[in-house]
């Protein structure tokens, strides 16, 4: 028994699973690549430099978040209220880093640190889809941090790459051809699939409708009023359902 | 607020999200009603966004048929909702914006 596991460990290696996770992610990156273009189109349309529109995706490397602050960049937010707004937008990623964090407990600092930086959205899908996998099978991984570490830097090298492409692009783009309105259709293809149940539909259309209503709030502060307005009314949704005895596991509306 | 001062706070508060539970705990479980509240963070921030840059184009509200951005979302929205597919929500919501500039005057 003790053999064949030191046997299939060794087929593990850190190469194998770096290289593994770089393949698991490849599809992801088909859909990453126009979403960073867009991103780098609209950053310079919003009248970043250069400069600054490159080291938004390399410093804060999260697409949602970077749209977002672009936006309000645009906008003449405030910085406080831009950066507020980033962890909003950015808190789903506390879910990310509370799953993940069994699976790298005996990793050293400093491997914790470069991993935290490449959890996005798209390493992490691939990424706890395969250690869960692992978890169920008697076959332990030694070096599964790899994994992680090929899914993040494919997407890390891709979204550098495409977000430079769109920033090139966005200048000889004219306005007259609408492509801000790309940004509200990012989010309705990310909004819609996330309408599972009742609560988070009555969180999406109350915080809707209160950012309409707060949306001349001084400091843009009617974004993150509406957000958090949303999920109390959704988390309020959601206590009564248990109260009616409706089971809801969390995680399910993810 | 410097644009550089600005990018750094906004990736140093990303970061320490992520980093979070990564160094703090080896294994925690977030009390359920902090989980159900960080699943609702995805519709109610994006909605929060999509809703007035459709219904408030120009700055104020506009519920009529010559809001062509209401009208071209709806239809990215059914899109989205029919095939779960990213881009071709974007491809369709740009398309019938683009069509409906031409068709309908403003």
């Amino acid at each position: 028994m003790a053999v064949v596991n030191t046997n299939r460990l060794l087929r593990h290696s850190p190469r194998s699973e770096f290289i593994a996770g770089i393949r698991a992610e490849l599809p992801i990156l088909l859909g990453v690549v126009p979403f960073g273009m867009i991103y780098g189109v609209l950053a310079v349309g919003a009248g970043l430099t250069v400069g600054a529109a490159m080291a938004m995706s390399s410093i804060v490397f999260a697409g949602s978040a970077q749209f977002v602050g672009v936006q309000l960049i645009h906008a003449g937010a405030p910085g406080m209220v831009i950066v507020f707004t980033t962890f909003i937008v950015n808190l789903r990623h506390i879910l990310y880093s509370a799953s993940i964090a069994p699976f790298l407990a005996r990793l050293n600092p400093r491997w914790k640190w470069l991993l935290a930086y490449l959890l996005t959205d798209e390493a992490y899908a691939v990424t706890i889809t395969r250690y869960n996998q692992e978890a169920a099978s008697p076959v332990k991984s030694a070096h599964r941090h790899w994994y992680l570490l090929g899914a993040g830097l494919a997407m890390w090298s891709t979204w550098q790459i495409s977000t430079a492409a769109g920033i090139f692009l966005g200048a000889q783009v004219p306005s007259s051809w609408s492509l801000d309105f790309t940004i509200a259709l990012t989010f309705i293809a990310l909004a819609v699939p996330a309408l599972r149940d009742r609560p988070s539909v009555a969180a999406a259309l109350s915080a809707g409708i209160i950012a309409v209503l707060a949306f001349g709030m001084p400091y843009k502060l009617g974004l993150i009023v509406a957000a958090i307005s949303g999920m109390a009314v959704g988390l309020w949704v959601e206590a009564r359902q248990l109260s009616n005895g409706h089971r809801h596991e969390p995680g399910d509306s993810r | 607020m410097n644009v550089w001062l600005l990018l750094i706070c906004m990736g140093l508060v990303t970061y320490a999200i992520r980093l979070s539970l990564i160094v703090l705990i080896g294994r925690v479980n977030l009390p359920p009603i902090i989980q159900w509240a960080l699943c609702l963070v995805p519709p109610a921030v994006l909605s929060a966004i999509i809703f007035p840059e459709l219904l408030m184009p120009g700055g104020t509200l506009d519920l009529s048929f010559g809001n062509l951005r209401l009208l071209a979302g709806a239809l990215a929205a059914a899109v989205a909702w029919r095939t779960r597919n990213v881009l071709l929500t974007i491809g369709v919501g740009m398309v019938a914006l683009w069509v409906l500039q031409v068709v309908i005057p403003h």
